[in-house]
């Protein structure tokens, strides 16, 4: 988390995505209404808000997750920098938008597959044959992890062997292997338990100074904890956005201060 | 992601979309194949048989002439038959549905019935054949009989019944059953005052998809010696003397449907090969009836019941 | 007081015959579910019994290892792989046919198909597999055959060829219903850890969804070969009912199925040779079926598990 000292000036950093004049339906019913954030190149931006605030759905947006199931609608746009092209476009290829960006899942979702072959999957599902590249991304994609050197010598065991924080570091490990522009978390540690939750927040520290990462989740003593940048929403809308700390320690909306401050929840 | 990646992403994409594609159409063949089967299988019979279908075809008994024989022994047979089966089938599937569901206790002995009747469901027809040969028609002496013929079927339909009354008891909410008690109602108040009445049309389905295969079972009644050319049928149940109920019709010899059906296929005379094709559409139509009826009757009940 | 006392009294008496009323309905309930136990210890009983005679006269080695089955003949030989030839390559056929099918279908419709093909999809299946199987041996003989025959001309009126495919159009939906119930259990969780990564839906059925579902998939293959080892009308009508030890499709051959309807349909002196045969050779199928039986069940409550 950047203390004051540290902080840069807004202009002079990269932003690496940007949602614009968002909406979104299910079916006719509005789950996010004119959302407009900015999404900072190599920062933590976490999105925190009381449940059904709307955060999850705005997250599956950057990766079309919504398109999978009939009936939901975007309106407004989600800009992927440097390309600036708009993710929500029909014209744009939901897989390919989602070869570019990678999600980490609540419940750690391993496939019914090795350790070796869960990471591996999505260069094999992006054409990847050469055996020597996919072993050397596989690696470099479990120490990215922190789970090389628990997972080294049994890599061809089933992924189903491992505790519930090492499955969780091996589907962050699948994401990574793919080389993603922007890595999404949707509540990564809910299902953990607090050492296990550590070290996922330990790994997404060190993980920021090489893949943008957006972080969903409802604990905000976790955001505090991890990420650069906070939006606050509730109901659909982007309450406030700025800073950690400058949201956690000096909130402008009389809102966001009554959900900090745990006047509701 | 690098960007001079793209373009291979995009290929690669693209051959995977063909794939998607590809294997779509072939799993609508597959449906469309299964589709035509069965609209070949009618049509074949109507086109054989069809001009057959004439009243008489559904009075006259069997005969060597193949123009003047008919089916009202086999039919007349088939409908006697299943009145049995449903009559031992219903109440005795029924109560093992509900003893499984409300009393059993989970132990050892609840799991060997479980596996009896998972076991029972994947039996060959032709094994309850043999069952009803060596004890009924021999040990028991009941000889090639209506009662044992409705005795074998309903054996056969026994797992398909047990079943279904257990899943439609099963979809019951708990919370009505807790009500129920919380009234002070016992254990058997509560079956036949609650869970009874509401998995009623559940297990009506399940009893009705079980006639349905019971009808069309030919390889068990030709084991205990149906007979196919027979002049007569089954005593009326209904007698001119006091007591004016009569039980003779339960020992009498019998034939049914699929036997008919059977008989005639195995004469080479093409002739008769009509008259199989008639009879096989009578049969079929009467099993599409009462599949298509308890299609039905489940889908109605699944819009009623808003739990 | 006197008049609470008094209504407590009536109560407890009420209560002890309502226990006993509650006690003897569950007796009840329980000896129907029993029913499926002593169906089974039934089978079992009858098969072993007139086996046992059998094999009192025909050893069991030769039984398993002589190459004639000619039971009624002056110089009888009593090979079961004979019978066993035919419905091995019965079923063999029928299942190239099912499980490809069966499985392309349940992918289809568990990971492409919309809610309305489904609801379409449902129904046609549940209504092929409600078709009696004494049509489906029609079908075979009087439908199939012929065609067959165009393209293969020196094809015999009776073959296997003809009653494997019809019996594996048979099995398909029972193979596609249990094999898509075995999908549909498998966690959108997992699917959308497939889709997140950029598959396909090809992609996502095969990598992932179908090795999650395996052991369900595999519980639906074995329904599908216990369907095809003990099919008895298809292979009697259309595959003729001659023993004859061949492994090839483009002849006519008896499976033991056909050869017991085939005895059991002539006159049987109860006691004969003849008689007996037809119960060592049911005895067989049994053992064959429960084996299989056992194995999906297994594999059924396992996949069941792992969710």
């Amino acid at each position: 988390m950047t203390t004051m000292e540290q902080k840069p000036d807004l202009a002079t950093l990269k932003q690496k995505a940007a949602a614009r004049q968002l909406n979104f339906f299910y079916g006719t019913k509005q789950a996010l209404k004119s959302i407009e954030l900015p999404i900072y190149e190599h920062r933590v931006t976490a999105l925190i808000g009381p449940s059904g605030c709307g955060k999850s759905t705005f997250l599956r947006c950057f990766n079309r997750m919504h398109d999978l199931y009939p009936g939901n609608r975007y309106e407004g746009e989600i800009r992927l920098f440097p390309d600036d092209v708009n993710l929500l476009a029909p014209e744009v290829d939901p897989i390919e938008v989602r070869m570019r960006l990678s999600m980490v899942f609540q419940k750690p979702n391993p496939f019914p597959k090795s350790i070796f072959e869960n990471v591996a999957y999505g260069l094999r599902v992006r054409g990847l044959k050469n055996k020597t590249e996919i072993s050397d991304r596989v690696e470099a994609a479990l120490k990215g992890a922190a789970l090389y050197n628990e997972a080294k010598d049994r890599l061809h065991d089933l992924a189903s062997n491992l505790s519930g924080g090492q499955q969780q570091r091996l589907c962050i490990a699948r994401a990574l292997a793919a080389d993603p522009e922007l890595l999404l978390f949707d509540e990564p540690t809910s299902a953990l338990d607090p050492i296990a939750t550590a070290s996922i927040e330990e790994l997404i520290q060190e993980l920021r100074t090489k893949v943008t990462i957006l972080i969903v989740t409802h604990n905000m003593q976790q955001a505090a904890r991890v990420s650069d940048f906070t939006a606050y929403m509730y109901l659909g809308e982007l309450v406030e956005f700025g800073w950690t700390d400058d949201v956690f320690f000096r909130p402008k909306k009389k809102q966001t201060e009554d959900y900090i401050t745990g006047r509701f929840g | 992601m690098r960007r001079d990646d793209t373009a291979a992403i995009r290929a690669v994409i693209a051959a995977g979309k063909r794939k998607d594609l590809a294997f779509a159409v072939l799993g609508v063949a597959a449906l469309v194949f299964a589709a035509a089967t069965f609209v070949a299988l009618f049509t074949d019979m109507l086109i054989d048989g069809g001009h057959r279908l004439k009243l008489d075809f559904f009075t006259n008994f069997a005969s060597r002439r193949a123009e003047n024989a008919g089916i009202v022994a086999a039919w007349v047979g088939t409908l006697t038959v299943m009145v049995v089966t449903a009559a031992i089938a219903v109440p005795i599937g029924v109560a093992s549905g509900i003893y499984l569901e409300e009393y059993a206790p989970r132990n050892l002995f609840t799991d060997i019935i479980e596996i009896n009747i998972n076991n029972l469901a994947g039996v060959p027809s032709i094994v309850y054949g043999l069952l009803a040969l060596g004890m009924f028609v021999h040990t028991f002496g009941l000889g090639a009989s209506v009662l044992t013929a409705g005795l074998t079927l309903a054996l056969l339909i026994l797992p398909i019944v047990i079943v279904s009354t257990r899943e439609a008891i099963r979809s019951i909410p708990g919370v009505i059953r807790e009500a129920a008690y919380a009234l002070g109602a016992t254990r058997w108040q509560m079956v036949k005052d609650h869970v009874l009445p509401y998995s009623m049309p559940g297990i009506l389905t399940g009893i009705i998809i079980g006639l349905s295969r019971a009808i069309g079972e030919t390889a068990p009644i030709v084991t205990i010696g149906a007979v196919t050319f027979i002049a007569f049928l089954p005593p009326s149940p209904i007698t001119a003397e006091p007591p004016f109920l009569s039980f003779e019709w339960l020992s009498s010899a019998f034939t049914a449907m699929p036997i008919q059906i059977f008989n005639w296929t195995s004469r080479p005379d093409a002739a008769f090969q009509a008259n199989a094709s008639a009879a096989a559409l009578v049969l079929v139509l009467m099993t599409v009836l009462m599949n298509a009826f308890a299609i039905w009757l489940r889908w109605r009940l699944r819009r009623n019941i808003k739990w | 007081m006197s008049a609470e006392s008094g209504l407590t009294a009536g109560r407890l008496g009420h209560r002890r015959s309502r226990r006993l009323k509650e006690k003897a309905i569950e007796l009840v309930l329980f000896a129907c579910a029993m029913v499926a136990v002593l169906t089974t210890v039934g089978i079992v009983f009858i098969l072993l019994k007139e086996s046992l005679v059998f094999f009192r006269a025909v050893p069991i080695g030769d039984f398993l290892t002589d190459t004639q089955w000619t039971p009624l003949f002056a110089d009888a030989h009593f090979g079961i792989i004979v019978l066993l030839s035919g419905t091995l390559t019965s079923a063999a056929i029928a299942l190239s046919i099912a499980i490809p099918m069966g499985t392309v279908l349940a992918i289809y419709l568990s990971e492409f198909a919309g809610a309305r093909t489904r609801e379409i999809a449902k129904p046609v299946l549940e209504l092929l597999a409600g078709i009696p199987t004494i049509v489906f041996g029609y079908f075979a003989l009087f439908f199939l055959t012929p065609i067959l025959q165009q393209v293969l001309p020196w094809l015999p009126g009776f073959n296997l060829l003809s009653a494997g495919i019809v019996m594996g159009i048979m099995i398909v939906p029972y193979v596609s219903s249990i094999s898509e119930d075995a999908m549909r259990a498998v966690p959108v969780s997992l699917r959308e850890g497939s889709y997140a990564l950029g598959a396909t839906r090809l992609q996502t059925a095969v990598k992932v969804v179908v090795p999650a579902a395996f052991s369900g998939l595999a519980a639906g293959y074995i329904l599908g070969i216990s369907r095809a080892v003990g099919e008895t009308m298809i292979v009697a009508v259309a595959a003729g009912m001659q023993p004859n030890l061949t492994f090839n499709p483009f002849e006519q051959a008896a499976t033991i199925t056909a050869y017991i309807v085939q005895v059991a349909k002539g006159d049987l002196p109860h006691g004969s040779i003849g008689y007996q045969t037809i119960f060592a050779a049911g005895l067989t199928l049994f053992l064959l079926t429960l084996c299989f039986n056992l194995l999906g069940y297994w594999l059924r409550k396992r996949f069941r598990e792992v969710y």
